[in-house]
């Protein structure tokens, strides 16, 4: 009876031992150990960052005057990670941050994907005029030192999410413009191409579905690693006074906060510090994996890009 | 050489130009008139009208693009309102203690990345390896002004090993010279070892990032060239393997050190700009966040297009390079 039971479990164990398995091998090549720990850390950020209203202790804005420049208090205090100078919650704050670098690090890797890949292949499709305009477009935005056209714009449009996004993918675009026409150039004399040329394609139609689907995996990359860079200019940005508006807690401003009463307050400027850093080399390490799995052909060009 | 000089020359002109359309751009973009923007808030409406006119402001817009245009090529950027004093002449008191920031965090990057990357690629996955490359990521990782936050905490702050903001001790706060440069000449190490102390926490923050990656690429680099055959014909007469990394592997696997060097030369330059705000270091970068707090609209347009035109030369000065180095890039494209 009881040599069957064990039998039963054995089989049992065996069949789901089996299944992983295969489930394993499909996996295997994903499953790296950078796109492991990578991934973990950008799903936590999109949890903390989704879930901040209710997981947030305190309003992220509340100001409480009485209870400022608290140090951290990691079990059983009211502010665990203690409180900004004007007596704001930091737990609560980072939350919030979190949430506000996911969404602009998101829209701004989705602007700057599309108006590159756009832009890329209609500049290697077409070729010719075409392509000496966008490239000659591309080359003057690039002039610019990275983030300095940004600082420029933050500076003269003024402070604004609207701004802040224009900012950042004004030269985020170029990484995935010039890797896109590159590709379309090639792309543009396949045979798969001239098919659908003699079957009286129109040019949208060929962009469309015959160019763009194979410039994605190589987008996918460039996306991952333009969103940390995008995290950091953000903060960068925000550190520096010329991102979203004040009232919005952000890690940069934070940051910038920090700075200021570093002499007495060392848990300001740490916590956002770490989130940034994190964030950063979570994604960083996303993008590795992602790279040496899907396009190994970019390795050597580091990442810089973006 | 000299043909290709040239024909460089005449196609960064464009550039140049096209930049500055750029920036002109910008400044109508932004909200409000022009004469607001360039006038201090205290302007009355006469001085405005007058501004106006005297800027060209009433003009059409391609016309007062050209005299932008012309006052810019005759090194006219206009008076800072802040400090009543032309543009051009403050950039340039604040240029030095830049470019001696960019020197040093650019020695860092190159003495520290190069070794480490020389170190890894040679033993691909050893335990040396494995911590080069985490250290590598965490130099990517790494926001610089966070970085310099966490030197000051720690550094001043707990040890007070170093000063935390400033140039000098001895009164020589402005950018106006290269303090330690010119203090190495003169001999004067009191000085000079003064100045390194205030430079050597700004220059980690800001070089740590291109560290980190001229180390990934000194790292692969090497290991490709590796497996070369000449590094094996130079193993099989018999030269020791120290020679072989040093001598042979080491001068191709720079090619590629230097190309990711000079693109990142550019992110140096605008990474100085957050950096010398964080240590408080006189230099230009610090001049445009201050001009930025005080909607010192000249100083702004001025800092931008000097920053960019710097950025300009610096690659056109890396391509000539190339070209010095590489005669397939002179005769052929």
């Amino acid at each position: 009876m009881e040599n069957s039971a064990t039998l039963e479990a054995e089989v049992i164990s065996e069949r789901r031992a089996v299944r992983s398995r295969r489930l394993r091998r499909a996996l295997r090549p994903w499953l790296t150990p950078k796109v492991i720990g990578g991934g973990i850390i950008v799903l936590l950020l999109v949890i903390v960052g989704l879930s901040a209203p209710w997981i947030a202790p305190y309003d992220p804005n509340v100001q409480n005057l009485s209870h400022a420049l608290r140090p951290p208090d990691w079990l059983f205090g009211a502010n665990v990670l203690g409180t900004d100078a004007l007596g704001r919650d930091i737990l609560s704050r980072l939350f919030y941050g979190a949430r506000i670098s996911l969404v602009i690090a998101v829209m701004v890797v989705i602007i700057s994907g599309v108006v590159g890949i756009a832009l890329g292949a209609i500049s290697g499709y077409f070729a010719g005029t075409t392509d000496f305009l966008i490239q000659k477009l591309v080359e003057v935005v690039w002039a610019f030192p990275p983030l300095l056209l940004a600082i420029a714009i933050m500076a003269f449009l003024g402070q604004g999410l609207e701004n802040l996004i224009l900012a950042l993918v004004s030269q985020r675009w170029i990484a995935y413009c010039r890797v896109s026409r590159g590709q379309a150039l090639s792309l543009r004399s396949r045979e798969f191409v001239d098919a659908a040329r003699s079957l009286g394609a129109r040019h949208t139609r060929i962009i469309v579905r015959h160019i763009v689907p194979n410039l994605l995996p190589s987008a996918l990359v460039i996306g991952t690693f333009s969103m940390a860079s995008a995290i950091i200019s953000e903060a960068a940005l925000s550190f520096l006074g010329l991102g979203v508006p004040p009232e919005i807690p952000t890690w940069g401003s934070m940051l910038a906060d920090g700075r200021t009463y570093i002499s007495t307050s060392w848990w300001l400027a740490l916590f956002p510090g770490l989130c940034i850093f994190f964030t950063v080399l979570g994604i960083n390490l996303l993008g590795d994996g992602l790279r040496d799995i899907l396009d190994p052909r970019l390795k050597r060009s580091g990442s810089g890009i973006g | 050489m000299l043909r290709y000089l040239l024909g460089r020359i005449m196609a960064t002109i464009p550039v140049v130009v096209l930049i500055s359309l750029l920036v002109f751009l910008l400044i109508h973009a932004a909200p409000g008139d022009p004469a607001d923007l360039l006038l201090s808030d205290e302007a009355s409406a006469a001085d405005i009208a007058e501004a106006r006119r005297r800027w060209g402001l009433d003009q059409p817009i391609y016309i007062q693009y050209l005299r932008f245009l012309a006052n810019i090529a005759y090194g006219d950027l206009g008076m800072s309102f802040k400090y009543s004093d032309p543009v051009i002449g403050l950039i340039g008191e604040r240029l030095p203690a830049t470019i001696e920031l960019a020197i040093a965090s650019l020695l860092i990057a190159v003495l520290i990345g190069i070794p480490l990357g020389v170190w890894a690629g040679a033993k691909p996955n050893s335990w040396a390896d494995n911590l080069g490359s985490v250290f590598g990521f965490f130099g990517i990782s790494m926001p610089s002004f966070w970085l310099g936050i966490m030197l000051i905490l720690i550094v001043s702050g707990y040890f007070n090993w170093l000063p935390s903001s400033g140039r000098s001790t001895y009164g020589v706060g402005h950018g106006s010279d290269f303090y330690i440069i010119q203090s190495l000449l003169t001999g004067n190490m009191k000085t000079a070892w003064d100045g390194i102390k205030y430079i050597i926490m700004p220059a980690i923050a800001l070089g740590t990032g291109m560290m980190g990656l001229v180390m990934r690429v000194t790292r692969s680099s090497v290991l490709e060239i590796m497996s070369e055959d000449y590094v094996r014909t130079a193993r099989a007469k018999g030269l020791g393997e120290r020679t072989v990394l040093w001598r042979h592997v080491l001068r191709n696997a720079l090619v590629p050190v230097i190309t990711v060097v000079g693109l990142e030369l550019g992110t140096l330059l605008s990474g100085s700009i957050i950096v010398e705000t964080v240590f408080a270091w006189p230099g230009s970068g610090s001049l445009l966040i201050a001009a930025i707090q005080s909607r010192d609209y000249p100083l702004i347009t001025g800092t931008v297009l000097t920053y960019t035109i710097a950025f300009v030369v610096i690659n056109f000065a890396i391509d000539m390079l190339y070209a010095l180095i590489d005669p397939r890039i002179r005769f052929g494209k």
